[in-house]
């Protein structure tokens, strides 16, 4: 029998299996934040166990609150700030150099195919784009992870979902994996691995397949993954380019983690995007989704763009494609963050900075802000917000606030009226290709 | 090893999310007890009060994919500074699931027709549980009703109870 993409990347990294169907992997990175790594470095601490695997394999930034929004804050940044230097963790990423975790690691060439990740943060699965086995944590298995380098698991079950067909015009990475958590609900991939596969999957930019594993935890799954290809080597080569002689051999060599044919998976999904239309969500669960016609006109009174789905640098483009020239609706405010230093220093000289503020944008720094409802942009009780994040539930903006998951393109386009809409870009009945 | 028996708290819903169980404003706190005031304070929930509702309880009975959403092992914390120790539900989500254990806490699993007759029974009752972890057995009783129920988790998670959770395991094993 075959192997999934995770089931090769555990054979390759096992160092015990203490019962049944649990595996203890060996862990090639451990990625660290501000809000659940303080609480786990105190905890190692007060154990007399304050000690780190492997400095160079800790990589830690401070990104959900910063500048830090009071003392609270202020001080889970210092007890990071201090561990890592105590450590001698040197890709540590303080601010001016820091930005969302899951934006900025993969940037810094952190994540490899076949590597095993963990992170006390449930959307590590977006490095699964990479062909990597990254899973989010509590603060129990971080604080293993800090100490030994190892995780347990149970042996990975995989779901493969192949999406074929074309993606219309004004359509995207976002729509695709709302519309599928819409179709499998928030646990329909629960205890199991999101295989990404099929043309559209093929065809897709890194950003791209970030956005759609990013969300694979909304469905419940442990980890979203994507095959590594041609795509995942050039976006990686200037940080491999002394590993390997040449891109050919670099893929060979990553090769080794794409899945057999015969391999076995739970389930199997076929999904035909040709036509799908732009989707947004609707309650406080994130497999609540309409197409983006049916909430039309709907008010809103903040859009934000940013966050581990949709901060990067394409999305940031897409959305000055939309807004280029025009101005904001008087009734809303819009928020744009874009998720790292190097994406707001490459938007600036492209000049899609100006193009958001020109429009009314506020621009703010590099970091989750608004996403978790902790500062930056956090609403008031009865108010909604268009957002290209990942989680729309009770209170996640802000108590009493409603957040409708959408595309940039469809959050750009809502900021322009005021309401729910569908992008320009977007045609409904018309040639979209 | 901590206590699994005492009054029952019954949450009937399914989906319940971590940002329920435990509000993302107070993962700013770097103390597990200053979680206590706020557990399932945003919970939507017909007719639930946490103010009244989670004092005195230790174990909580609920429906499917408990504990969905974010990693945070406050969850579970939040549950534990309130003295709860065990939840029992048709089914967790694989991240608090896993943060229980690390934690020397219980999540047992019963299939969704046994969890819908203990609501048929007991929900509204003043109820209590005790359980006996070896056996894989708890005593769910109401008044003169009492119902013993077997349940099953693995050799693993146990060793993870009786050692005080994932962290001094570890240490000692690899
Ligand atoms: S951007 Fe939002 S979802 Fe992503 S890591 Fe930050 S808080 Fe979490």
């Amino acid at each position: 029998m075959g192997k999934t993409i995770a089931e090769k990347i555990f054979d390759a990294h096992l160092v015990d299996n203490p019962s049944g169907d649990i595996q203890v992997v060996r862990l090639d990175a451990v990625f660290c934040h501000e809000i659940t790594t303080p609480i786990a470095i105190t905890d190692l601490v007060a154990r007399g166990k304050d000690r780190v695997f492997d400095a160079t394999k800790i990589k830690a930034v401070i990104d959900h609150v910063t500048p830090a929004k009071d003392s609270k804050t202020a001080l889970q940044g210092k007890i990071l700030r201090d561990w890592a230097r105590r450590h001698n963790i040197v890709d540590f990423f303080d601010i001016g150099r820091n930005g969302v975790c899951h934006a900025i690691f993969p940037e810094k060439g952190f994540v490899r195919p076949g590597y095993t990740i963990i992170m006390g943060d449930s959307h590590t699965c977006t490095h699964g784009a990479f062909g990597a086995f990254a899973a989010g944590v509590g603060t129990t298995d971080l604080e293993v992870g800090i100490l030994k380098g190892v995780c347990a698991f149970k042996k990975p079950l995989s779901m493969k979902v192949n999406i074929s067909g074309t993606l219309a015009r004004g359509v995207y990475a976002k729509d695709v994996i709302l519309a599928l958590i819409s179709k499998i609900g928030v646990n329909g991939a629960t205890n199991r691995v999101m295989e990404f596969s099929g043309n559209v999957v093929d065809a897709m930019t890194m950003d791209q397949r970030m956005t759609l594993c990013n969300m694979a935890v909304e469905a419940g799954a442990t980890s979203g993954i994507c095959a590594p290809d041609k795509v995942t080597v050039d976006y990686l080569w200037p940080f491999i380019e002394d590993e390997y002689p040449t891109k050919e051999a670099a893929l060979d060599a990553f090769n080794v983690f794409t899945p057999d044919a015969d391999a076995a998976y739970t389930d199997v999904i076929e999904f035909d995007v040709t036509p799908l239309v732009p989707q947004v969500t609707f309650g406080f669960k994130p497999d609540q989704v309409k197409p983006v016609s049916d909430m039309e006109g709907e008010p809103i009174h903040q859009v934000y763009i940013g966050s581990c789905t949709n901060g990067r640098f394409e999305d940031l483009e897409i959305a000055a494609d939309i807004i280029k020239g025009k101005q904001i609706d008087p009734g809303v405010r819009a928020i744009v963050s874009p998720a790292t230093p190097d994406i707001y220093s490459r938007a600036l000289s492209a000049g899609i900075i100006k193009i958001f503020m020109d429009a009314g944008f506020c621009v703010t720094n590099p970091t989750c802000g608004a996403c978790l409802g902790m500062s930056n942009g956090v609403l008031a009780e009865g108010e909604a917000c268009a957002a290209t994040t990942n989680r729309n539930f009770n209170g996640r903006m802000g108590k009493g606030g409603m957040v409708h998951l959408m595309s940039p393109a469809t959050a750009a386009a809502s900021a322009l009226t005021g309401t729910i809409s569908n992008s320009p870009l977007f045609q409904p009945g018309g040639d979209n290709q | 090893m901590k206590n699994f028996n005492g009054r029952v708290l019954f949450l009937d819903r399914s989906d319940i999310n971590t940002d329920e169980i435990i509000p993302a404003k107070y993962l700013t706190e770097s103390t597990k007890i200053a979680l206590k005031p706020n557990l399932l304070e945003d919970l939507v929930l017909e007719g639930f009060d946490p103010q009244k509702d989670i004092e005195g309880k230790s174990v909580v009975i609920t429906r499917d994919n408990f504990g969905c959403g974010s990693s945070r092992e406050h969850a579970p914390w939040a549950f534990e500074v309130n003295g709860i120790n065990m939840v029992i539900a048709t089914g967790f989500a694989r991240i608090f699931r896993q943060n229980m254990f690390n934690c020397g806490m219980m999540a047992v699993e019963l299939d969704a027709t046994a969890v819908d007759e203990l609501f048929a029974e007991f929900a509204g009752e003043e109820t209590a549980i005790e359980t006996d972890i070896d056996k894989g057995i708890f005593t769910i009783s109401a008044g003169e009703i009492s119902r013993q129920i077997s349940f099953s988790i693995s050799e693993y998670d146990l060793s993870l109870v009786k050692a005080g959770g994932w962290v001094e395991f570890a240490d000692q094993n690899y």
